[in-house]
């Protein structure tokens, strides 16, 4: 790889053998993180590189009449222009599930923004005007854009010719996947209930707007191969996708992974892989790919947005009676991970309450809306936000405390799930509840100072619009569930490499994952976990990348569970190696070689009542240990396709807040002060990173009750706010006090008891922020994210 | 694209008139937004960062010469007591990276409706000081804004400052976004009160084509100001005389709905924020001013 200047390194970490598990260890890329000297993937550089860009349709859904891509071959600095007819083998199509999207497209485009061709050119510049100079004729065609354009006779089909495994019991080609779970009698047990609320409720498109957009460097290599340096979620997941469309076997692509600025379930699908390679490819040359941040918008998924129907009852008493409901996830134009989607919805719809009748269907819609896929909560979001409602509906009808409520329902270890699924492990839902709930409130009127208002405590912020005027408090409380692991039965393995030797007179190991870091602090992690299995102080952090086996995805809020399941295991088989050597060489020296339970600590065999036996470096002397093995955990099983029986997920992670806001309820501005976060996380192996990742997912949450939203325009299927100046997140001013009540209940079927903890504070965040804000203008707000119009009718 | 750096007034008005399509560009805050998202291919970029006098200001006895690329945060800072309606509208400018490279020029020459400090300007009241190779003239800041991102400047001129009056009463400024920082303003209002010629001034961002002072309801408020014998006895401004304001500053108000906003949330929020910034301004000037006369 002579010539590349900048690509991943090694990450080297000292720390005392105490800086195991449980430790708060600091990030070994924290500090270059926050100074700017990180190299992430947009920073790659190769000598004599070429810059790719891709052009994309202008519209939504059309016949493509002609290309014609002479003038920008003509133009001086361009090396390639490659479209449809350039792709090199009878693979043309990619897709994690269903492999229905066109690396480019081929006489149809089915969204705004889909890849039609792509320019290779010395400077990027250059390749984005040459890009421009490709005449694409468009035939436009109607556009599917919700469920009633889906379904209505003679619809346009968004894929004719469907052939996946779906096709055969969706109800309409227009449909992806329909996940129905049927348990009890819904019916009867309504008749039963003395009260029965609805509501309709809509969930905005969410971006993931990671910070680092979607950028890679693909380098032909000498044996016909590519090597892609990219910034991912999962590696083999793309290798899989890459190989068959480039005609390669998959050990002539060599991935590695680069730096992450971010992923929450958007770099799940691929964006430059396939482009950046065949252009590489093609010219005999690296090729480097960056998106900036419009054509981000373009380049991944987004959170599907969902229309959900619910019709909940309960007796007078406050016991649910019974659920029905209906979800409708828009996927948009290519399937992505809706599948998915549609079974998280569907099994989790209930959310974490004890319901025995239940009638349920989730559906994802083909259109062409922009593709939507994983997004941190992936389905469970968009329930948690209806079910939230409802509880809060059911109990201002029943006259209850809506905590009380929630309580007198809970889930708990051993209930049944409406899929048939008995929880297995603490589920303390009625717990965090109340540990919130117990947190000291905020003080009130905190923007008073003796110098009058200060608006930064205030809706509205510095734009000073209100100096304390019309402004009232609300507090809304809301607690979700979410699965763990990849579910219905999918093989949700990872693989771990561990190498064990003396250097320098001290025992170093070396973990070697295909884990992608996206800034979830799973290489922090994994250095612990060396440390407390092999006695080490320094841990080396090898590159990801796929000369070893797949870790499978950094989403699911699985990779501390599975990838750090896998280096536990390794690390077990490996100390097992050390003490077996250490038995051969010394085990006539002392008894205890025999006899005792051994352990790698501080370096040294100890045995388990702390007598030293041996060092580990004369142990090893100049053998290295070094084994690659995979770790399951254990096994899922597909729900039923009539009635949803099954036994699909792992492991679930619950989490609880309370939100308090402050609403200018006359300009409809709204201040989150607080959000309050009460989660179970079995064993926080890392209780800074879990923190930081519960107050992560906290704002994340906020940000979709209060701003962020993708408009699409209903009637071209058009984006009209691809960029931060129109899609807004939140800023450390819109960002409150997150207090963190952590609990560790362990789970006994996981690694050290822990659970999964990414996402389930992203569920409940958003549900607490709207209660609050009913609390506070006693409006029925049944979308999200709320926007001024909607707390001033206007 | 060429890239023109003159290293004086002269040298840039010089370089304007041989190329008149020259985008003058100082702290980069609208320019580069446009270039990197290729709404706009400009044939040659004019640097201005080398003319140092447009980032000096001068306080003389009756107003501020404010040089156009002055930034926000050297408004803020020390600008506030003579221009505190436009240090309120500059704290609400972007994030400080920004607010230390942006200035009052750059919002003049593109002159979005959205621009933050128009509505400052427009309550304050002021001028604008063009010039070019022919000669230099001052634009009264009411006759400044023509149109949707059109101003009144000749193809061959350069704003090098805009002179404001020194307040001699309260100003105040607010703006809604749908975030509580960095945010484009889905509307914004500006009020000033003049009491040395009893009159009040407004100015309203993002609400209509251009920035626009609400005339009806200044004339309004000064007539019923001067009736009443307010700037003399102080009293508190009657609700109905502030509800009335607010209709008529709604009333001066032609939005639009886009993905910031309906066009009637636009009016409803400018009434709002007339109605405040009217109490918090006659608050002040009945505190401070009053008390400081009487002292």
């Amino acid at each position: 790889m002579s010539g590349v200047t900048r690509t991943p390194t090694h990450l080297t970490q000292g720390g005392a053998t105490d800086a195991g598990i449980g430790a708060s260890t600091l990030r070994p890329d924290g500090t270059l993180k926050v100074t700017g000297e990180f190299a992430y993937s947009s920073d790659l550089w190769h000598e004599d590189m070429l810059w790719g860009f891709t052009l994309r349709s202008t519209v939504a859904h059309a016949e493509i009449v002609s290309i014609d891509t002479s003038e920008a071959l003509a133009q001086s600095g361009v090396y390639a222009v490659l479209t449809y007819d350039d792709l090199p083998t009878e693979v043309k199509n990619y897709g994690l599930e269903i492999q229905d999207t066109p690396v480019l497209a081929h006489g149809k485009v089915r969204h705004h923004g889909e890849p039609v061709a792509l320019v290779a050119a010395d400077h990027p510049e250059t390749a984005r005007r040459a890009a421009a100079k490709i005449k694409v004729e468009y035939a436009e065609l109607p556009v599917v854009t919700d469920e009633a354009s889906a379904l209505a006779e003679g619809a346009p089909l968004v894929h004719e010719n469907r052939d996946d495994h779906h096709i055969s019991h969706v109800p309409h080609p227009n449909i992806v996947h329909r996940q129905p779970i049927v348990r009890g009698d819904a019916e009867a047990a309504a008749r039963r209930a003395d009260v029965i609320v609805t509501g309709e409720y809509v969930f905005g498109m969410q971006d993931q707007a990671f910070l680092g957009p979607e950028s890679g460097l693909a380098v032909p290599a000498e044996d016909g191969g590519v090597d892609l340096y990219v910034a991912t979620q999962w590696l083999h997941s793309d290798l899989r996708q890459i190989a068959p469309v480039l005609g390669l076997p998959e050990d002539k692509v060599r991935m590695t992974l680069s730096g992450v600025g971010g992923a929450f379930g958007g770099r799940e699908d691929l964006s430059m892989q396939i482009h950046g390679c065949l252009l590489a490819l093609r010219t005999g040359k690296p090729v480097k790919i960056v998106y900036n941040r419009f054509e981000s918008f373009f380049g991944h998924v987004h959170r599907h947005p969902a229309k959900l129907w619910y019709e909940h009852g309960a007796t007078k008493d406050g016991k649910l009676t019974h659920l029905k409901c209906r979800i409708v996830l828009d996927g948009g134009a290519y399937a992505s991970a809706s599948p998915a989607v549609v079974g998280n919805a569907s099994s989790l719809s209930v959310g974490p309450y004890v319901v025995e009748d239940v009638d349920i269907e989730a559906i994802a819609l083909y259109s062409n809306n922009p593709p939507c896929g994983a997004m941190r909560g992936f389905g469970a979001v968009q329930a948690c936000f209806a079910y939230e409602a409802q509880m809060d509906k059911l109990a201002a009808k029943l006259g209850m405390d809506p905590v009380e409520f929630r309580q007198l329902n809970a889930m708990e270890q051993g209930t049944l799930l409406p899929t048939g699924q008995v929880v297995d492990s603490p589920a303390p839902v009625a717990e965090l509840l109340r540990r919130v709930k117990a947190m000291p409130l905020p003080p009130e009127n905190q923007w008073e100072t003796t110098e009058g208002a200060d608006v930064r405590a205030l809706p509205g912020g510095l734009s000073n619009t209100t100096h304390g005027e019309d402004v009232v408090r609300g507090i809304g409380y809301a607690v979700g569930i979410k699965n763990v692991g990849f579910s219905e039965g999918f093989d949700d393995y990872s693989t771990a490499r561990v190498r064990m030797e003396v250097v320098g007179g001290v025992p170093v190991a070396t973990v070697h994952t295909a884990m992608a870091e996206v800034g979830q602090g799973g290489v922090t992690v994994h250095a612990q976990i060396a440390r407390t299995e092999l006695g080490v102080e320094q841990v080396t952090i090898h590159p990801a990348d796929t000369r070893v086996g797949s870790a499978g995805s950094t989403s699911a809020s699985r990779q501390t569970y599975v990838t750090g399941g896998a280096v536990k295991n390794t690390c077990e088989h490996v100390r097992e190696q050390v003490l077996e050597l250490g038995r051969r060489k010394f085990g006539t020296y002392h008894p205890a070689w025999a006899t005792a339970e051994l352990l790698l600590e501080g370096g040294k065999v100890v045995t388990d009542g702390g007598e030293v036996l041996a060092d580990v470096a004369d142990v090893l002397e100049d053998e290295a240990i070094d084994l690659e093995l995979e770790w399951r955990h254990r096994p899922t099983e597909p729900f039923d396709l009539r009635t949803g029986q099954g036994n699909g997920h792992v492991q679930y992670s619950f989490a609880a807040h309370r939100a308090v806001v402050e609403v200018d309820t006359a300009l409809g501005l709204v201040k989150v002060v607080e959000l309050a976060c009460a989660q179970d996380v079995g064993k926080a192996l890392n209780p800074l990173s879990v923190v930081g990742q519960i107050q992560g997912g906290t704002t994340q949450g906020l940000g979709v009750a209060v701003m962020e939203e993708i408009i699409v325009d209903p009637k071209t299927a058009k984006v009209r706010n691809p960029s931060f100046t129109d899609y807004l997140i939140p800023t450390i001013l819109d960002t409150p006090t997150i207090p963190v009540d952590v609990l560790e209940l362990a789970d006994e079927h996981a690694p050290y008891g822990l659970r999964g903890i990414g996402e389930a504070p992203t569920l409940s965040s958003t549900p607490a922020v709207l209660a609050a804000i009913r609390n506070a203008t006693g409006l029925e707000l049944n979308r999200t994210p709320v926007r001024p119009e909607h707390l001033t009718g206007t | 694209m060429d890239f023109l750096r003159p290293g004086s007034w002269e040298e840039a008005l010089a370089a304007k008139a041989e190329h008149p399509t020259a985008v003058p560009i100082a702290g980069g805050t609208d320019v580069m937004v446009e270039i990197n998202f290729d709404h706009r291919r400009p044939e040659y970029l004019l640097d201005l960062n080398r003319v140092d006098d447009l980032r000096e200001w001068e306080v003389g006895e009756e107003t501020v010469r404010l040089g156009a690329s002055v930034p926000y945060t050297q408004i803020m800072e020390n600008l506030r007591a003579e221009l505190p309606g436009l240090a309120l509208a500059s704290h609400t400018v972007a994030s400080p990276q920004i607010r230390n490279r942006g200035g009052v020029g750059g919002n003049l020459g593109t002159a979005s409706p959205a621009g933050d400090a128009h509505p400052a300007l427009l309550a304050s009241g002021g001028e604008v000081e063009a010039e070019s190779v022919r000669g230099r003239r001052m634009i009264p800041i009411d006759a400044f804004y023509l149109g949707v991102k059109r101003n009144a400047l000749e193809p061959d001129e350069l704003i090098r400052a805009v002179h404001l009056p020194k307040a001699d009463g309260p100003q105040q400024f607010s703006k809604v976004g749908t975030r509580n920082a960095m945010v484009i303003a889905v509307c914004a209002f500006g009020l000033a009160l003049h009491p040395r010629t009893r009159t009040v001034r407004t100015g309203i961002g993002s609400a209509a084509p251009t920035p626009v002072r609400a005339k009806a309801a200044e004339e309004f408020l000064t007539a019923a100001l001067e009736e009443g014998g307010f700037w003399e006895s102080g009293r508190p401004i009657p609700p109905s005389v502030a509800k009335q304001f607010a209709e008529l500053a709604t009333g001066a108000c032609n939005p639009i709905d886009d993905v910031r906003g309906s066009a009637k949330y636009r009016r409803h929020a400018v009434g709002i924020m007339a109605r405040r910034t009217l109490g918090w301004t006659w608050e002040s000037y009945r505190g401070n001013e009053r008390s400081d006369r009487c002292a």
